[in-house]
This record gives structure tokens, C-alpha cells and sequence, in this order.
């Protein structure tokens, strides 16, 4: 695979990540517990659909195709979204989300902490501002953990689901391909795999906190990023792409 | 929820060289989600550069019936506001 290539489907991964994400946590907006977290939860998706929006334009920039970030964002099949399969995890209880959040978010604010170093001076600028949003949300979603495990004895049990059902979606953020490669070797994107011992860690420090234990035996989950999705993607896309599907090339 | 999460009242401060202002209030579990809570519920558009939180039930108010003998005693005296003095114009605004 050429470099440009290669730098489109590693933009386009990232892109598709903060987006799903960020479509996700907007579905809380007015069903939160709390008006203080229903303030958050949507807080924290903006940051993501706005990283999303900045990535998008710079894969259409690259791609050099004409495409703008709604082309690319909403005019796409479901195969051709190559986000993780643990963003796209449905909301489920509040417990569900926090804990798909907080491993995403403790992902996110390494990989951007070692790609403010890229070579590509666009993306280097995307870290700079992306890390300090993803630090933010890796706090806030670690001090729910440790009071959701070391709460009451439903919150415990909530949260020890949440991890058990998304745990094993973790392993496919590590993963490293063709397309990663080419981009980890030309020093454009931080290598995935070497991020994994530190969010061991950094998991295990909030989960200790909060008396949670690690699964120790998994059955690990891929394939988003060979756009293979579960059946829930369906339904996601079916709301995100509405509005440009019905209204093409609408604008607010 | 109100009588199992306390309420925290929340201080901004805009500027640096202004002082923190109350600008309402957020339920929590503790001080640390309660600083949490005040930064994403009141400081979405840039209102500020500090936040503090008191816990509502720490802070010692009047009592809206003592008004009359607390602040009433200070309308007729005038004399209490500067506003007796000459200024030279070349003083300018003060």
C-alpha cells in the first residue's frame, strides 16, 4: 500500500472511531440520571465529534477526491466504517457507558500523547489539542469508576457487567496492520502496541481504586476495523446519516 | 436524589484580578465530582479560570426575617457614601 493510501485508512479509522463514539454518547442527551451528567455526557461527546470533524477533513484533504468531512461522515455503507468495534458498543446503563468511555478515552490520551511527535504536522496538531480533552474524560469517567465499584452493592455489580460485557472489545484498539505499519515505520501515527502495557496499567490503578477486579480470561473481539460490525452499527448509522440521507447536502 | 446527594454551590472566577462570583449550584457525591460537575455544567463557553464549591449546608446565611434590624439601620445614613466631596477636575475619573 502507498503512503497516501495508507495515511487515508489510518485517518479514516480514527475518524470513524470519534465519530461512532461521539454518536453514542449524544444518544444520552436528556436521558441522563442526573442533569449534572447529562451535561457531561454530551460535553464529552463534543469533544469527540469535534476531533472526528477535524479528522474528517484532513482524510477528505488527503484523499484529495473532492470529498468534504459530511461526504465522507454520513454518505458511507456500513462496511466502510472502520471504527472500533468497542465505540459502537450499544449505551446499555450508565455503568456500561463510563467504562467503554474511560478505556477508550485512557487509549486515546496516550496515542496522542506520543503522536504530538508525528511527522505529519497536521495530525501533530490535531494531539495537541485532542490530548488534553481525552485527560479530561480519563478523569472523570476513572472517579465514576472507582465510585460505581466501590459503592453499593448494585453499582458494584453494574459496573464488574460493564467490564466483563466491553473487555473484551479492548484488545482490537492494539492491534497493529499493513495500514498502521506503513505509517508507524514513515513515524505519522504511534505504534498502537506498545501503548498496551501502559493502559494495563493505568486501568488497573483506577480499578484497584474503585475494588474491581480484571477479567483474567477472555474471549477477545475484532473486526471494525475490517468493517465487520455488529448488528447494532445498523441501527446507529440509520440516525446518524438521516437527515443527509433524506436532505442530501444539507446544511445547518 | 436531593436527599441522598448533597448540594454544592459554585464560585467562578472570569479573570484574573476578579474575584470568584456565585453562579448557582450542583448536586454530587463529593468534592471531587462536585468540581467536576461545577466545570461541566458552568464553564461550557470560557466563563472562567478557577472554580471553587462550598458544600450548601457549610454556609451560614442571614435569616430573611432579621432583615429589618440587620440592614434597615443603614438607609438614612447618607453620609456613608462618598459622595460629599469636590473633585478638582484634574483629578479626572476615579
Amino acid at each position: 500500500m502507498n503512503n497516501e493510501g495508507a495515511l487515508f485508512n489510518g485517518l479514516l479509522r480514527l475518524s470513524d472511531d470519534h465519530l461512532v463514539l461521539g454518536h453514542r454518547l449524544s444518544e444520552w442527551c436528556g436521558h441522563a440520571p442526573m442533569l449534572e451528567e447529562d451535561l457531561s455526557l454530551p460535553n464529552m461527546a463534543l469533544d469527540l465529534i469535534g476531533q472526528a470533524r477535524t479528522l474528517y477533513a484532513y482524510t477528505g484533504e488527503v484523499e484529495g477526491k473532492g470529498r468534504d468531512e459530511d461526504a465522507i461522515a454520513y454518505l458511507r455503507r456500513e462496511s466502510e466504517y472502520k471504527n472500533l468495534l468497542l465505540v459502537e458498543r450499544p449505551n446499555g446503563d450508565f455503568a456500561h457507558t463510563i467504562v467503554r468511555q474511560f478505556y477508550f478515552a485512557v487509549f486515546m490520551e496516550l496515542f496522542w500523547q506520543k503522536a504530538i511527535d508525528s511527522k505529519d504536522a497536521t495530525i501533530a496538531a490535531i494531539a495537541g489539542k485532542a490530548v488534553k480533552e481525552m485527560a479530561y474524560h480519563v478523569r472523570h469517567c476513572g472517579e465514576w469508576i472507582i465510585r460505581l465499584g466501590d459503592g453499593t452493592e448494585e453499582s458494584a455489580r453494574r459496573i464488574a457487567d460493564a467490564i466483563d460485557a466491553l473487555h473484551p472489545y479492548t484488545d482490537e484498539m492494539f492491534d497493529v496492520d499493513d495500514t498502521t505499519q506503513s505509517l508507524i515505520d514513515a513515524e505519522i501515527l504511534p505504534d498502537s502496541s506498545n501503548l498496551k502495557d501502559e493502559w494495563d496499567s493505568l486501568i488497573g490503578r483506577v480499578f484497584a481504586a474503585g475494588k474491581i477486579s480484571i477479567p483474567e480470561q477472555y474471549w477477545p473481539k475484532r473486526g471494525g476495523r475490517r468493517g465487520e460490525h455488529g448488528e447494532e452499527m445498523g441501527f446507529l448509522l440509520t440516525d446518524l446519516q438521516y437527515m443527509q440521507r433524506t436532505y442530501p447536502d444539507m446544511t445547518w | 436524589m436531593s436527599e441522598e446527594i448533597p448540594v454544592w454551590e459554585v464560585f467562578i472566577r472570569p479573570r484574573n484580578g476578579l474575584s470568584h462570583k456565585h453562579v448557582g449550584s450542583v448536586h454530587a457525591a463529593d468534592e471531587v465530582m462536585a468540581l467536576q460537575a461545577a466545570r461541566d455544567v458552568y464553564t461550557r463557553r470560557g466563563e472562567g479560570l478557577s472554580l471553587w464549591i462550598v458544600r450548601s449546608n457549610d454556609i451560614v446565611a442571614s435569616d430573611p426575617s432579621d432583615k429589618e434590624e440587620l440592614f434597615e439601620p443603614a438607609a438614612d445614613k447618607i453620609y456613608r457614601h462618598p459622595t460629599f466631596y469636590d473633585i478638582p477636575d484634574d483629578v479626572g475619573h476615579m
